[in-house]
């Protein structure tokens, strides 16, 4: 496989959060809006990028039986790197995704890239299988976003393009169930007909 | 605010799976049986109450007299994903039958945002132990319950005709859409 399938594999073929249905908690809950929605994608982007290249370069020295708390650890620090970051330099999106920062440790798709990939491949492929999933994230987490936010607020990136409020169903939690519940059947329905 | 309010609110109006999202993971996954619900319930109940007690006194008097309260997230982690092995290496020894209900479901539990997440608002909140302890608890129940009425209403349509595409987790996700919707109306119940 060369290094451009890699990349674009997880942007729609093994997109994370459609197809493998991983990291959900902060797909449904960072969705209101696209200005969120980008904020949470480029973390966990930044994230999944810098512990599958640390990873990767250590894979050697962890030993088989403790790798997941050792993953856990490296995953950890750069969660902490991000979340001071954000703190200092974007307080806004800080604030508004609040305890979800944090909790990018336990997504399921860091964790998972981390033993899946990363530690079986060099550093260069390992690398460049984060940026993929992290885009198919981000790109997942735009869709969603971006429905949501002009169906429930009537603006895209908080512009407005209604003369009134959106129907706030779709803002609120039952919205984001069933937005992404609809999403993910109508690409079911695609994948089945290409077959 | 009063204990019981603050049950309450956690368990029907605030409900952490429905109106938090956190803890879709298993929300989702474990959720295709009633009886793994319930283990899976219990699993949680048990090492959410405990894991936030030890994140708490960890905070207290260790990180901030320290001041490294920056390590809060690598800490928290490291804690959670040790005292799950310890319950279930304990467990083992202890209480072979509970072991024999929760075991499957205790590795799971490491990775299931709740428990995290639980012991990080307590600290943001500004809460004491004894509101901590309190708020695990019932975060914990109002998990349990939603992970049973789900399992209960997914049990029942499993047989059911429906397209192809929204089988599986899309059907799944529209359902957790309507009960979210339900729990809505509680929100009256505590301002």
């Amino acid at each position: 496989m060369n290094q451009w399938q890699n990349l674009i594999k997880g942007l729609i073929k093994e997109n994370p959060v459609f197809v493998l249905i991983l990291g959900t908690c902060p797909t449904l809950a960072v969705t209101t809006s696209v200005a969120n929605a980008l904020g949470m994608g480029l973390s966990t982007t930044f994230v999944l990028v810098t512990s599958n290249l640390a990873i990767s370069a250590l894979k050697d020295f962890i030993p088989d039986k403790v790798r997941i708390p050792c993953f856990i650890v490296v995953i950890a620090s750069f969660v902490t790197i991000v979340d001071l970051v954000m703190a200092g330099y974007c307080q806004v999106i800080h604030a508004q995704l609040g305890i979800f920062i944090p909790l990018i440790v336990v997504n399921c798709i860091v964790l998972g890239r981390a033993e899946a990939f990363a530690a079986k491949n060099g550093l260069w492929s390992s690398t460049v299988d984060g940026l993929g999933m992290g885009l198919g994230f981000t790109f997942a987490l735009l869709v969603l976003s971006a429905i949501r936010e002009a169906l429930g607020s009537g603006s895209f990136l908080g512009h407005k393009f209604i003369h009134s409020d959106g129907i706030l169903f779709f803002i609120l939690a039952p919205g984001a169930f069933i937005v992404f519940g609809y999403v993910i059947a109508i690409i079911n329905r695609m994948n089945r007909g290409t077959k | 605010m009063p204990y019981v309010l603050m049950i309450i609110s956690a368990v029907l109006v605030n409900n952490i799976v429905l109106t938090q999202f956190l803890g879709i993971c298993p929300f989702l996954g474990v959720s295709k049986r009633f009886s793994t619900a319930l283990g899976m319930g219990g699993g949680v109940i048990f090492v959410m109450t405990l894991s936030t007690i030890i994140t708490y006194l960890i905070q207290t008097y260790l990180l901030v007299p320290f001041k490294i309260e920056f390590m809060q997230t690598i800490i928290y982690i490291l804690v959670i994903a040790a005292l799950v092995q310890m319950v279930e290496i304990m467990l083992k020894k202890v209480s072979p039958a509970l072991y024999q209900a929760l075991g499957v479901y205790l590795p799971l539990i490491t990775t299931n945002c709740t428990i995290l997440g639980v012991a990080i608002l307590v600290i943001r909140k500004e809460f004491n132990l004894m509101e901590s302890t309190v708020f695990a608890i019932s975060n914990s129940i109002g998990f349990t319950f939603a992970l049973i009425i789900f399992s209960g209403i997914r049990e029942r349509l499993e047989l059911l005709e429906i397209p192809e595409a929204m089988k599986g987790i899309p059907l799944a996700l529209v359902l957790a859409g309507l009960l979210s919707l339900a729990f809505m109306g509680f929100s009256g119940i505590v301002h």
